[in-house]
């Protein structure tokens, strides 16, 4: 059993890809596509990093940061890198204030993804 | 002889007997409303307050001193009466749909509900009224007198003299208790209208029976009568053509001006219709009181020693003639002129002092919020009644200190002359939009004071209030302000050259300052209802209007606050409304608003009334509100022109820094529409990038890739309709696009549009109503189909029932024609109904559709583009969209 890592993104192709890109690495992906019950999917399946998309139906990939930082139980350590399609400073900028480990704009390469994700959970 | 005590008793009785007449009416009144005693022969006698002890007395004084001159006093009226009714419509009409209550609310109303012109004119009419109600407790005195000077009468002087208060006190009683009987919204007075009209009967009964007896029982006959007059000096008399004029038209314009008349005729006016039978016979009732005047003063003339008062010869002649029983009949004749005078004449100015001077000092005195306590009614009767006390007390004073010395005659002219001041505001009021209330206050005052100067002051005699030598040489020695001889005209009569010069004066102020000054927008909104009162007053408006009246609001609203705005305004409010388009019902709260946005343009009090009249129903016509939007435009306009140097950069700062924070606005929302567009795009390349790098790399297997390379296409093919629909709605919304006007039927349309849906029957069922769409259209059918598709397709993808199903319904009218799409789906919440038009506006859960949220914005483009619409259609039980088009397409205006 590989390391886990947590795709929250609603994009079913982008889910297809990213899923298959990690998976060939040796890493067991879950995704959850709902920005709502995102928070508990985090703290009930503890993974070893979360990737997290912005744009989210239910609730924004900024307000899920903010929770899983400075919520009750924080998890403070653990990895979080954001792959959004808005690429603008002041959404990159937000992401930093609000604590990602890692920014990332789409459309990505598949080798920076794979080379970030390992980065962020190196052991 | 008749004793005193038999003409005290006499009188009483008559009194008891108006007393009884009055409280009979006014329980008819609450009984059945007093729909038969408000009948046009009530309303015609009801006018007869005309004729007063003046013209019952005073009129055979007249022709025994000036001839046939008296006729003036009676011909006025009947000019009016007869050839200018119309002006009396408007009066009674304004009146009624106004809620006047006298000639000072008439005024004050019009001229912008002025406090100053109200007080104006109640004094006004108080100064000119005071003196005629002397005049008529002098006239009952004199009557007294005569009986008392029937020798062996063995009455003491001290009686009669005394009588006068005691007369004065029972009118105030009898108008106390039937004047403020009720405070009726529209100042009714059932029992005193019966009473006038029972005297109006006895006064002209009395004066034929005295002429009857004088031409029949004295003359013996007609022919003898007629060569009795040729006999006399009122047959050698010359009419003087500038006072008969003059006379005419003073008398004419008393009829309309004077308060008790306005009492009479207007505010106890209970129907229009009762004017048209008024304007005939009470000419008739007038001629009736005058026919027997000149040879009343013939025989008086003829049989009465020189020294014999000529005012007086209708008492005197029976008396002299031993006929006891009609000198009599002919006091109460007299009594019932003077009595019925005072009592309206009370009413009526009691009104005013009590409405215009008592009532605001009241209400600014008392701060605690007086108006909204239970008291007013109370506060305001006892107002009206010590008003009622207090206006005959003035008049009794006047009698006492006056001393009765003037011929009857002249104080009537004097007092008509006052009241005629009026005038001028009055006509121009009605018939004049342009009149404006300093224009108008002006002219009154100038009036009143030329009045008080050339004959009001100088009729107490010269020396007594005017020196004698200001009357010969003008104050100072300035020959020009000569009271009887202004600016070095004399010879004229004082009565005619006062009306002459203060009509002059008065007319050329109002109508001079009224061009050189703006009037206020809320005396341009009543100047209009005034002037156009017959247009206004039809019928109020009915239900299948309404769509009218929320364009009549926005039309109004787009003259005050701007196109743009206004627009916004309501397209928002429609919208929330769920309607498309400008026009949203008109509800309370969209009412509320509105006021609210247009009094920061206008203030609040004439937002309130433009609104209102808008809503009400109907006083005020679009042209006039726009007409007072235009110029209110124009006065800020020209206010502003005048304004210093700085507040001009001041406002020009304040223009660039709300241009800019338009354009700021602009960009924000240009910003997010980029970013969304961006968004947008990003994600179908980042499939696309990442599969085909996957691919590149290679090491998969044959299904994956085939799997893989058919994301990328599809992906491919989303962008690039993402991209054409962008294309697309921007030359929609620029207007660049080219309609293909084509004929076809609905159901060829609907037809292609589900073929090319290709919609699987089992993901969607459609219910169509075959019938229904045999309709022929002419409109561009491949952007028609392309609605549709869109519609259908939605369907497809959001219906979240077990069994999707789609009705399309459609239903033809007279120039439009209705597509409706409903299916079972789960229903739009209010704010996604808002929202969905929009562009990128998908809702919540709509990601997996793969859709931009293009699809209904692009719609809607096409629809109006069209000439029709699209909306959402609430309440049908699922998602409903109801698609409105014109059976011939029309270029929207772009």
């Amino acid at each position: 059993m590989g390391r886990r890592v947590l795709l929250i993104e609603d994009e079913p192709n982008i889910i297809e890809a990213i899923s298959f890109i990690l998976s060939k690495d040796g890493w067991t992906v879950h995704t959850h596509a709902d920005g709502e019950t995102a928070v508990d999917r985090v703290r009930d399946g503890a993974p070893d990093l979360v990737i997290l998309d912005v744009m989210l139906p239910g609730r924004s990939g900024f307000d899920i940061l903010r929770d899983l930082r400075e919520g009750a139980e924080a998890a403070a350590d653990l990895p979080i890198l954001m792959l959004t399609a808005r690429g603008q400073q002041r959404d990159r900028d937000m992401a930093e204030q609000l604590g990602a480990t890692r920014f990332m704009t789409k459309p990505f390469s598949n080798s920076e993804v794979l080379e970030t994700v390992r980065a962020l959970a190196a052991p | 002889m008749i004793s005193f005590n038999l003409l005290i008793a006499v009188s009483l009785g008559y009194v008891a007997f108006l007393f009884l007449v009055a409280f009979a009416a006014e329980r008819r009144a609450r009984r059945d409303r007093g729909q038969w005693l408000r009948n046009p022969l009530v309303y015609t006698l009801s006018l007869s307050i005309y004729c007063t002890a003046w013209t019952f007395y005073g009129a055979v004084g007249y022709a025994a001193r000036s001839g046939f001159e008296y006729l003036t006093i009676y011909l006025g009226p009947t000019i009016v009466m007869i050839g200018w009714w119309w002006i009396l419509r408007k009066l009674v009409r304004i009146g009624k749909t106004q809620r006047i209550t006298s000639v000072a609310d008439l005024i004050s109303s019009r001229f912008g509900k002025s406090t100053a012109l109200g007080v104006l004119v109640t004094l006004l009419a108080v100064a000119g009224t005071t003196p005629y109600i002397a005049l008529q407790l002098q006239s009952v005195t004199q009557s007294l007198a005569v009986f008392a000077a029937q020798p062996g009468s063995g009455w003491d002087a001290g009686e009669f003299e005394g009588a006068a208060i005691w007369i004065a006190v029972g009118l105030a009683l009898f108008t106390l208790i039937f004047g403020t009987r009720n405070l009726d919204v529209n100042e009714r007075h059932h029992g005193v209208v019966m009473a006038i009209a029972v005297e109006a009967v006895v006064k002209l009964f009395a004066l034929i029976a005295v002429g009857v007896f004088v031409v029949w029982g004295m003359a013996g006959g007609v022919s003898e009568m007629l060569a009795r007059i040729d006999a006399s000096a009122i047959a050698d008399w010359q009419p003087v053509p500038h006072r008969w004029v003059g006379l005419i038209f003073l008398s004419g314009a008393a009829l309309l001006t004077l308060p008790r008349m306005f009492q009479v005729m207007v505010v106890e006016n209970a129907d229009e219709k009762h004017l048209a039978t008024a304007s005939w016979a009470f000419p008739l009732y007038v001629l009736a009181m005058s026919l027997f005047v000149v040879p009343i003063a013939v025989t008086g003339l003829n049989l009465l020693p020189d020294a014999a008062n000529p005012d007086l010869f209708v008492l005197t002649i029976p008396l002299a003639t031993g006929n006891e029983s009609l000198a009599i009949l002919s006091f109460l004749g007299g009594f019932s002129s003077a009595t019925s005078m005072v009592i309206v004449a009370t009413i009526a100015l009691a009104t005013m002092v009590s409405n215009h001077i008592i009532a605001p000092i009241w209400l600014s005195s008392t701060q605690t919020g007086a108006a909204l306590s239970g008291d007013v009614r109370g506060v305001i009767v006892m107002s009206r009644r010590i008003s009622i006390a207090v206006i005959l007390a003035l008049g009794y004073l006047y009698f006492r200190l006056s001393g009765g010395g003037a011929a009857l005659a002249s104080i009537g002219l004097i007092s008509f002359a006052g009241v005629v001041q009026v005038l001028p505001a009055m006509i121009a009021g009605i018939f004049w939009r342009g009149a404006n209330r300093i224009g108008a206050g002006t002219g009154i005052v100038i009036g009143f004071a030329i009045w008080a100067w050339t004959l009001f002051l100088p009729s107490f005699g010269a020396g007594a209030v005017l020196s004698e030598a200001v009357m010969a040489e003008g104050p100072f020695g300035w020959g020009w302000l000569q009271p009887y001889g202004l600016f070095g005209i004399t010879g004229l009569d004082p009565v005619v050259h006062t009306v002459f010069w203060s009509m002059f004066f008065n007319t050329g102020a109002l109508v001079t300052l009224s061009v050189l000054t703006f009037p206020n927008p809320i005396e341009r909104l009543q100047g209009a209802q005034f002037v156009n009162v017959f247009e206004n007053s039809a019928g109020a408006r009915t239900w299948a209007q309404s769509a009218a009246r929320a364009e009549d609001l926005l039309i109004m609203a787009q003259r005050i606050i701007g196109h743009a705005e206004a627009q916004a305004m309501f397209r928002q409010e429609a919208r929330a409304q769920g309607i498309d388009g400008y026009l949203p019902e008109v509800t309370p709260d969209l009412i509320g608003r509105l006021e609210r946005m247009l009094a920061g343009s206008v203030g609040a009090a004439t937002a309130h009334a433009m609104v209102g009249q808008l809503t009400g129903s109907a006083a005020v016509s679009v042209e006039d509100l726009i007409a007072v939007a235009d110029e209110t435009a124009q006065i800020v306009e020209y206010s502003n022109r005048l304004e210093a140097k700085s507040a001009e950069q001041e406002r020009t700062a304040r223009a660039l820094r709300e241009a800019n924070e338009k354009l700021t606005a602009i960009s924000i929302q240009k910003d997010a529409f980029l970013s969304q567009v961006s968004h947008e795009l990003r994600t179908p390349m980042t499939s696309i990038r990442s599969f085909s790098e996957i691919l590149r790399e290679g090491e998969i297997d044959a299904e994956a890739r085939a799997r893989f390379a058919g994301i990328i296409h599809q992906e491919s093919t989303r962008l690039t309709r993402l991209l054409d629909d962008l294309l697309d709605l921007s030359y929609l919304e620029n207007g660049q696009v080219q309609l293909d006007l084509g004929r076809g039927s609905l159901a060829d349309v609907l037809d292609r549009a589900v073929m090319a849906a290709g919609v699987p029957g089992d993901r969607l069922a459609l219910r169509r109503d075959s019938a229904s769409e045999r309709v022929q259209i002419e409109t561009d059918l491949e952007r028609l189909t392309q609605v549709f598709i869109n519609l259908i397709t939605n369907a497809a993808k959001y219906c979240d029932a077990d069994r999707p199903e789609l009705v399309i319904r459609a239903r033809a009218g007279a120039e439009t024609c209705e597509v409706d799409f409903i299916d079972n789906g789960t229903p739009l919440d209010a704010e996604a109904q808002v929202l969905i038009f929009e562009k990128f506006s998908r809702l919540a859960d709509e990601g997996k559709a793969g859709g931009a949220g293009l699809g209904l914005a692009i719609c809607r483009q096409i629809m109006e583009s069209l000439g029709g619409g699209i909306s959402y259609l609430p309440g049908q039980g699922g998602p409903a969209f109801r698609v409105t088009l014109r059976h011939r397409a029309r270029m929207a205006a772009q």
